[in-house]
Protein backbone atom coordinates (compact mmCIF):
# COMPACT_ATOMS: atom_id res chain seq x y z
CA UNK A 1 0.00 0.00 0.00
CA UNK A 2 1.19 3.39 -0.78
CA UNK A 3 2.59 5.95 1.90
CA UNK A 4 0.62 9.30 2.22
CA UNK A 5 3.91 11.14 0.81
CA UNK A 6 3.71 8.62 -2.67
CA UNK A 7 -0.34 8.47 -2.93
CA UNK A 8 0.14 12.04 -4.75
CA UNK A 9 2.72 10.69 -6.88
CA UNK A 10 0.66 7.02 -7.85
CA UNK A 11 -2.23 9.37 -8.56
CA UNK A 12 -0.82 12.08 -11.04
CA UNK A 13 1.02 8.44 -12.83
CA UNK A 14 -2.43 7.10 -12.85
CA UNK A 15 -4.67 9.88 -13.51
CA UNK A 16 -2.46 12.88 -14.90
CA UNK A 17 -4.62 15.61 -15.31
CA UNK A 18 -5.19 15.61 -10.74
CA UNK A 19 -4.44 18.98 -9.36
CA UNK A 20 -3.23 19.01 -5.67
CA UNK A 21 -5.93 20.82 -3.71
CA UNK A 22 -4.68 22.97 -0.68
CA UNK A 23 -5.58 21.91 2.60
CA UNK A 24 -4.45 22.13 6.32
CA UNK A 25 -4.63 18.32 6.98
CA UNK A 26 -5.03 15.61 5.05
CA UNK A 27 -3.90 15.33 1.17
CA UNK A 28 -6.13 16.63 -1.04
CA UNK A 29 -6.72 16.48 -4.78
CA UNK A 30 -8.81 18.08 -7.39
CA UNK A 31 -10.43 15.76 -10.21
CA UNK A 32 -12.38 16.45 -13.45
CA UNK A 33 -15.78 15.67 -12.81
CA UNK A 34 -15.74 13.25 -15.35
CA UNK A 35 -13.04 11.25 -14.36
CA UNK A 36 -14.01 11.61 -10.66
CA UNK A 37 -16.08 8.22 -10.58
CA UNK A 38 -12.65 5.91 -11.72
CA UNK A 39 -10.30 7.85 -9.71
CA UNK A 40 -12.78 7.28 -6.31
CA UNK A 41 -12.37 3.00 -7.70
CA UNK A 42 -8.93 3.29 -8.10
CA UNK A 43 -8.83 4.89 -4.56
CA UNK A 44 -11.09 2.01 -2.98
CA UNK A 45 -9.52 -0.89 -4.71
CA UNK A 46 -5.88 0.24 -5.34
CA UNK A 47 -4.82 2.67 -2.56
CA UNK A 48 -6.96 1.02 0.17
CA UNK A 49 -9.21 3.89 0.71
CA UNK A 50 -12.19 1.32 2.08
CA UNK A 51 -14.49 4.02 3.87
CA UNK A 52 -16.60 7.31 2.59
CA UNK A 53 -16.77 9.28 6.00
CA UNK A 54 -18.35 12.41 4.17
CA UNK A 55 -19.88 13.29 0.68
CA UNK A 56 -20.78 17.04 0.90
CA UNK A 57 -20.60 20.10 -1.65
CA UNK A 58 -19.78 23.64 -1.72
CA UNK A 59 -21.46 26.84 -3.48
CA UNK A 60 -18.59 29.28 -4.62
CA UNK A 61 -21.47 31.93 -4.73
CA UNK A 62 -23.75 32.84 -7.92
CA UNK A 63 -21.67 34.32 -9.69
CA UNK A 64 -18.60 32.18 -9.62
CA UNK A 65 -17.92 29.74 -12.20
CA UNK A 66 -17.54 26.65 -11.70
CA UNK A 67 -20.12 26.86 -9.49
CA UNK A 68 -20.42 24.07 -7.45
CA UNK A 69 -18.15 21.32 -6.43
CA UNK A 70 -18.58 17.86 -4.58
CA UNK A 71 -16.08 16.92 -2.04
CA UNK A 72 -15.30 13.39 -0.87
CA UNK A 73 -13.78 12.28 2.53
CA UNK A 74 -12.17 8.61 2.34
CA UNK A 75 -10.63 6.45 5.40
CA UNK A 76 -8.66 3.90 5.36
CA UNK A 77 -9.57 1.86 7.81
CA UNK A 78 -6.43 -0.56 8.06
CA UNK A 79 -3.95 2.32 7.90
CA UNK A 80 -5.85 5.23 9.40
CA UNK A 81 -5.25 7.24 6.92
CA UNK A 82 -7.58 9.77 4.97
CA UNK A 83 -7.98 11.60 1.98
CA UNK A 84 -10.15 14.68 0.12
CA UNK A 85 -11.31 14.52 -3.42
CA UNK A 86 -13.28 17.60 -5.08
CA UNK A 87 -15.41 17.66 -8.30
CA UNK A 88 -16.38 20.81 -10.22
CA UNK A 89 -19.62 20.22 -11.50
CA UNK A 90 -19.38 21.37 -14.95
CA UNK A 91 -23.17 22.61 -15.17
CA UNK A 92 -23.72 25.93 -12.74
CA UNK A 93 -27.73 26.04 -13.03
CA UNK A 94 -28.58 22.24 -13.12
CA UNK A 95 -25.11 20.74 -11.40
CA UNK A 96 -24.93 16.86 -11.44
CA UNK A 97 -21.91 14.23 -10.19
CA UNK A 98 -22.20 10.30 -10.85
CA UNK A 99 -23.40 8.89 -8.19
CA UNK A 100 -21.08 7.15 -5.63
CA UNK A 101 -23.33 4.68 -4.30
CA UNK A 102 -22.26 1.90 -6.13
CA UNK A 103 -18.96 2.41 -4.43
CA UNK A 104 -19.44 3.36 -0.93
CA UNK A 105 -23.81 2.62 -0.13
CA UNK A 106 -22.62 5.36 2.73
CA UNK A 107 -23.16 7.79 -0.52
CA UNK A 108 -26.77 7.35 -0.33
CA UNK A 109 -28.02 9.71 2.31
CA UNK A 110 -24.69 12.04 1.89
CA UNK A 111 -25.77 12.78 -2.08
CA UNK A 112 -29.34 12.87 -0.56
CA UNK A 113 -28.68 15.70 1.56
CA UNK A 114 -26.24 17.58 -1.04
CA UNK A 115 -29.06 17.17 -3.48
CA UNK A 116 -31.53 18.67 -1.28
CA UNK A 117 -29.38 21.84 0.39
CA UNK A 118 -27.44 22.87 -3.07
CA UNK A 119 -30.06 21.16 -6.01
CA UNK A 120 -26.84 18.65 -7.14
CA UNK A 121 -28.24 15.67 -9.01
CA UNK A 122 -26.39 12.57 -8.30
CA UNK A 123 -27.30 10.58 -11.99
CA UNK A 124 -27.37 6.53 -10.50
CA UNK A 125 -28.91 7.08 -7.60
CA UNK A 126 -32.00 4.54 -7.08
CA UNK A 127 -33.77 7.15 -4.49
CA UNK A 128 -32.64 10.86 -5.15
CA UNK A 129 -35.37 12.53 -2.73
CA UNK A 130 -34.81 15.09 -0.36
CA UNK A 131 -33.65 14.28 2.90
CA UNK A 132 -33.57 17.45 5.26
CA UNK A 133 -36.53 19.70 3.86
CA UNK A 134 -39.93 17.96 2.87
CA UNK A 135 -41.08 16.99 -0.75
CA UNK A 136 -42.28 20.30 -2.63
CA UNK A 137 -40.27 22.47 -0.77
CA UNK A 138 -39.09 25.23 -3.80
CA UNK A 139 -35.76 26.54 -2.74
CA UNK A 140 -32.06 24.54 -1.80
CA UNK A 141 -31.40 26.36 1.13
CA UNK A 142 -27.67 26.27 1.56
CA UNK A 143 -26.84 27.97 -2.05
CA UNK A 144 -25.47 30.97 -1.36
CA UNK A 145 -28.45 33.22 -2.51
CA UNK A 146 -30.95 31.73 -0.65
CA UNK A 147 -31.69 34.20 3.05
CA UNK A 148 -30.70 32.39 6.15
CA UNK A 149 -34.23 34.01 7.44
CA UNK A 150 -35.61 31.40 4.78
CA UNK A 151 -38.14 32.46 2.34
CA UNK A 152 -41.74 32.26 1.59
CA UNK A 153 -43.73 28.90 0.80
CA UNK A 154 -46.39 27.07 1.54
CA UNK A 155 -46.50 24.76 4.19
CA UNK A 156 -45.88 21.11 3.74
CA UNK A 157 -49.40 20.14 4.07
CA UNK A 158 -52.50 22.02 2.37
CA UNK A 159 -54.87 21.06 4.72
CA UNK A 160 -53.18 22.07 7.31
CA UNK A 161 -52.27 24.98 5.59
CA UNK A 162 -55.83 25.73 5.08
CA UNK A 163 -57.15 25.29 8.85
CA UNK A 164 -54.17 27.52 10.27
CA UNK A 165 -53.51 30.28 7.59
CA UNK A 166 -49.84 29.29 8.47
CA UNK A 167 -47.37 29.78 6.20
CA UNK A 168 -43.18 28.70 5.57
CA UNK A 169 -42.31 32.82 6.54
CA UNK A 170 -39.01 34.80 6.95
CA UNK A 171 -37.68 34.02 10.50
CA UNK A 172 -37.82 37.46 11.73
CA UNK A 173 -34.52 38.70 12.94
CA UNK A 174 -34.77 41.74 14.94
CA UNK A 175 -34.86 40.88 19.09
CA UNK A 176 -34.88 37.28 19.73
CA UNK A 177 -33.26 35.87 22.93
CA UNK A 178 -29.66 36.84 22.28
CA UNK A 179 -30.42 40.23 22.06
CA UNK A 180 -27.59 41.70 24.26
CA UNK A 181 -28.65 45.30 24.73
CA UNK A 182 -32.08 46.23 23.34
CA UNK A 183 -31.93 49.05 19.96
CA UNK A 184 -28.74 47.20 19.23
CA UNK A 185 -28.51 46.17 15.81
CA UNK A 186 -29.42 42.21 15.06
CA UNK A 187 -26.43 42.45 12.68
CA UNK A 188 -24.34 43.06 16.35
CA UNK A 189 -26.13 41.36 18.91
CA UNK A 190 -27.39 37.90 16.99
CA UNK A 191 -24.19 35.76 15.02
CA UNK A 192 -27.40 34.57 12.97
CA UNK A 193 -28.04 38.24 12.15
CA UNK A 194 -24.78 38.81 10.64
CA UNK A 195 -26.55 37.86 7.22
CA UNK A 196 -28.44 40.73 6.94
CA UNK A 197 -29.22 39.84 3.43
CA UNK A 198 -32.77 40.32 5.05
CA UNK A 199 -34.17 41.53 8.14
CA UNK A 200 -36.88 43.41 9.07
CA UNK A 201 -35.40 46.43 9.03
CA UNK A 202 -34.49 46.37 5.01
CA UNK A 203 -36.46 45.47 2.49
CA UNK A 204 -37.07 41.97 1.25
CA UNK A 205 -34.54 40.50 -1.64
CA UNK A 206 -36.97 38.61 -5.09
CA UNK A 207 -36.13 35.08 -4.62
CA UNK B 1 -52.50 11.13 62.37
CA UNK B 2 -56.13 11.32 61.68
CA UNK B 3 -57.64 14.12 62.76
CA UNK B 4 -61.35 14.04 64.72
CA UNK B 5 -61.86 17.41 64.27
CA UNK B 6 -64.14 17.12 61.18
CA UNK B 7 -67.15 18.71 62.05
CA UNK B 8 -66.13 21.48 59.01
CA UNK B 9 -65.24 18.38 56.47
CA UNK B 10 -68.15 16.26 55.03
CA UNK B 11 -69.88 14.06 57.36
CA UNK B 12 -72.08 11.36 55.84
CA UNK B 13 -74.14 11.29 58.79
CA UNK B 14 -74.95 14.55 58.57
CA UNK B 15 -74.83 14.80 54.96
CA UNK B 16 -76.11 11.13 53.55
CA UNK B 17 -75.09 10.81 50.01
CA UNK B 18 -75.43 14.23 49.10
CA UNK B 19 -73.19 17.20 48.36
CA UNK B 20 -74.22 20.33 46.91
CA UNK B 21 -72.38 22.48 44.73
CA UNK B 22 -72.18 24.41 41.67
CA UNK B 23 -71.26 22.36 38.46
CA UNK B 24 -68.63 24.26 37.55
CA UNK B 25 -66.88 23.40 40.59
CA UNK B 26 -67.29 20.06 40.52
CA UNK B 27 -66.27 19.57 36.71
CA UNK B 28 -62.97 21.92 37.22
CA UNK B 29 -62.07 20.01 39.99
CA UNK B 30 -62.27 16.67 38.28
CA UNK B 31 -60.42 18.31 35.37
CA UNK B 32 -58.00 20.66 36.99
CA UNK B 33 -56.76 17.28 39.03
CA UNK B 34 -56.31 14.63 36.02
CA UNK B 35 -54.95 16.10 33.34
CA UNK B 36 -53.18 13.77 30.89
CA UNK B 37 -50.54 15.30 29.35
CA UNK B 38 -49.82 14.42 25.77
CA UNK B 39 -45.92 14.12 26.02
CA UNK B 40 -45.12 16.44 22.11
CA UNK B 41 -41.05 15.43 22.83
CA UNK B 42 -39.12 17.41 19.75
CA UNK B 43 -36.00 18.25 20.87
CA UNK B 44 -34.08 18.01 25.00
CA UNK B 45 -36.95 19.48 26.57
CA UNK B 46 -38.41 16.52 26.29
CA UNK B 47 -35.39 15.33 28.40
CA UNK B 48 -36.58 18.15 31.07
CA UNK B 49 -40.25 16.37 30.35
CA UNK B 50 -39.06 12.95 31.09
CA UNK B 51 -37.42 14.31 34.46
CA UNK B 52 -40.83 15.73 35.98
CA UNK B 53 -42.46 12.18 35.00
CA UNK B 54 -39.85 10.93 37.55
CA UNK B 55 -39.61 10.38 40.99
CA UNK B 56 -37.66 13.39 42.10
CA UNK B 57 -39.82 15.98 40.88
CA UNK B 58 -42.72 14.02 40.68
CA UNK B 59 -45.81 15.44 38.21
CA UNK B 60 -48.27 12.35 39.64
CA UNK B 61 -48.20 15.29 43.02
CA UNK B 62 -50.00 17.41 40.44
CA UNK B 63 -52.26 14.48 38.70
CA UNK B 64 -50.68 14.46 35.45
CA UNK B 65 -48.23 11.74 35.03
CA UNK B 66 -51.00 9.70 33.06
CA UNK B 67 -48.68 10.79 29.78
CA UNK B 68 -50.38 9.06 26.92
CA UNK B 69 -48.88 8.82 23.34
CA UNK B 70 -51.81 8.14 21.83
CA UNK B 71 -53.88 11.83 21.61
CA UNK B 72 -57.25 9.90 21.63
CA UNK B 73 -56.58 9.46 24.91
CA UNK B 74 -54.80 12.98 26.56
CA UNK B 75 -56.20 16.79 26.91
CA UNK B 76 -53.26 18.67 27.45
CA UNK B 77 -50.35 18.83 24.76
CA UNK B 78 -47.01 19.75 26.09
CA UNK B 79 -45.06 20.81 22.77
CA UNK B 80 -41.78 20.62 24.09
CA UNK B 81 -38.87 21.36 21.73
CA UNK B 82 -37.99 22.74 18.25
CA UNK B 83 -40.95 22.89 15.95
CA UNK B 84 -39.55 21.80 12.53
CA UNK B 85 -42.16 23.41 9.37
CA UNK B 86 -41.96 19.85 8.21
CA UNK B 87 -43.29 18.67 11.64
CA UNK B 88 -45.75 21.34 12.13
CA UNK B 89 -48.46 20.08 10.24
CA UNK B 90 -47.99 16.51 12.53
CA UNK B 91 -48.44 18.60 15.41
CA UNK B 92 -51.43 19.58 14.34
CA UNK B 93 -52.88 16.55 13.15
CA UNK B 94 -52.01 15.09 16.74
CA UNK B 95 -53.85 18.20 18.56
CA UNK B 96 -56.82 17.45 16.13
CA UNK B 97 -57.42 14.16 17.07
CA UNK B 98 -57.55 14.71 20.60
CA UNK B 99 -60.90 14.99 22.31
CA UNK B 100 -62.16 18.27 23.71
CA UNK B 101 -61.48 19.92 26.24
CA UNK B 102 -57.93 20.22 25.13
CA UNK B 103 -54.95 22.39 26.21
CA UNK B 104 -51.50 23.52 25.01
CA UNK B 105 -48.38 24.35 27.02
CA UNK B 106 -45.79 25.30 24.60
CA UNK B 107 -42.89 24.29 26.97
CA UNK B 108 -39.26 26.17 26.44
CA UNK B 109 -38.20 29.24 23.82
CA UNK B 110 -38.56 27.26 20.93
CA UNK B 111 -42.02 25.95 21.12
CA UNK B 112 -42.80 29.64 22.16
CA UNK B 113 -41.05 31.38 19.91
CA UNK B 114 -38.97 29.51 17.67
CA UNK B 115 -35.97 30.05 20.09
CA UNK B 116 -32.14 30.33 18.84
CA UNK B 117 -33.47 28.80 15.68
CA UNK B 118 -34.18 31.86 13.57
CA UNK B 119 -33.82 29.81 10.18
CA UNK B 120 -35.71 28.91 7.24
CA UNK B 121 -36.49 25.37 8.81
CA UNK B 122 -38.25 26.79 12.05
CA UNK B 123 -41.70 27.12 12.53
CA UNK B 124 -41.31 30.77 14.78
CA UNK B 125 -43.36 29.57 17.58
CA UNK B 126 -46.44 26.27 17.84
CA UNK B 127 -49.02 29.61 18.42
CA UNK B 128 -48.78 29.84 14.90
CA UNK B 129 -50.55 26.44 14.16
CA UNK B 130 -52.08 26.27 17.96
CA UNK B 131 -54.11 27.65 20.32
CA UNK B 132 -51.57 27.99 23.37
CA UNK B 133 -52.43 28.28 26.72
CA UNK B 134 -49.38 28.18 28.54
CA UNK B 135 -45.84 29.89 27.41
CA UNK B 136 -42.69 28.32 29.36
CA UNK B 137 -39.53 30.02 29.14
CA UNK B 138 -36.08 28.53 29.28
CA UNK B 139 -33.64 26.90 27.09
CA UNK B 140 -34.70 24.23 27.81
CA UNK B 141 -36.86 25.03 31.35
CA UNK B 142 -36.06 22.84 34.30
CA UNK B 143 -38.87 20.44 35.58
CA UNK B 144 -40.12 22.70 38.51
CA UNK B 145 -40.85 25.33 36.02
CA UNK B 146 -42.99 23.06 34.18
CA UNK B 147 -44.58 22.02 36.76
CA UNK B 148 -45.10 25.67 37.73
CA UNK B 149 -46.73 25.93 34.30
CA UNK B 150 -48.99 22.71 35.21
CA UNK B 151 -49.93 24.42 38.26
CA UNK B 152 -50.45 27.44 35.79
CA UNK B 153 -52.52 25.81 33.67
CA UNK B 154 -54.42 23.93 35.92
CA UNK B 155 -55.29 27.85 37.90
CA UNK B 156 -56.75 28.62 33.97
CA UNK B 157 -58.91 25.56 34.23
CA UNK B 158 -60.23 26.08 37.06
CA UNK B 159 -62.05 29.26 36.26
CA UNK B 160 -63.36 27.98 32.84
CA UNK B 161 -67.55 27.83 32.55
CA UNK B 162 -67.27 24.20 32.03
CA UNK B 163 -70.87 23.84 32.86
CA UNK B 164 -72.44 26.11 30.38
CA UNK B 165 -69.99 24.98 27.35
CA UNK B 166 -71.08 21.42 28.21
CA UNK B 167 -74.49 21.66 27.70
CA UNK B 168 -73.72 24.67 25.01
CA UNK B 169 -72.52 22.00 22.19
Amino acid sequence: MPATHDLAAALARKFPQVAPRASTDWPAFNIPADQALTALQWLRDEAGFDMLTDLTAIDWSAAASPRFTVVWHLTSTSRFDCVRIAAACADDTSPSMPSAIALWPSANWHEREAYDMFGIAFPGHPDLRRILMWDGYPYHPLRKEFPLAGLDAPLPDAEVAEETGARVQAAPYMGGPFVATPGESAGVAEPCGRDQSWSEGKEKPAP
Amino acid sequence: MASHHNELSYDSKIEGDVVVSRLDAVINWIRTNSVWPMPMGLACCAIELMGSGGSRFDIARFGAEVMRFSPRQADCMIVSGTVTYKMAPQVRRLYDQMPAPKWVIAMGACASSGGMYRSYATLQGVDRILPVDVYLSGCPPRPEALLDALVKLQQKIRREPAASRLFRA
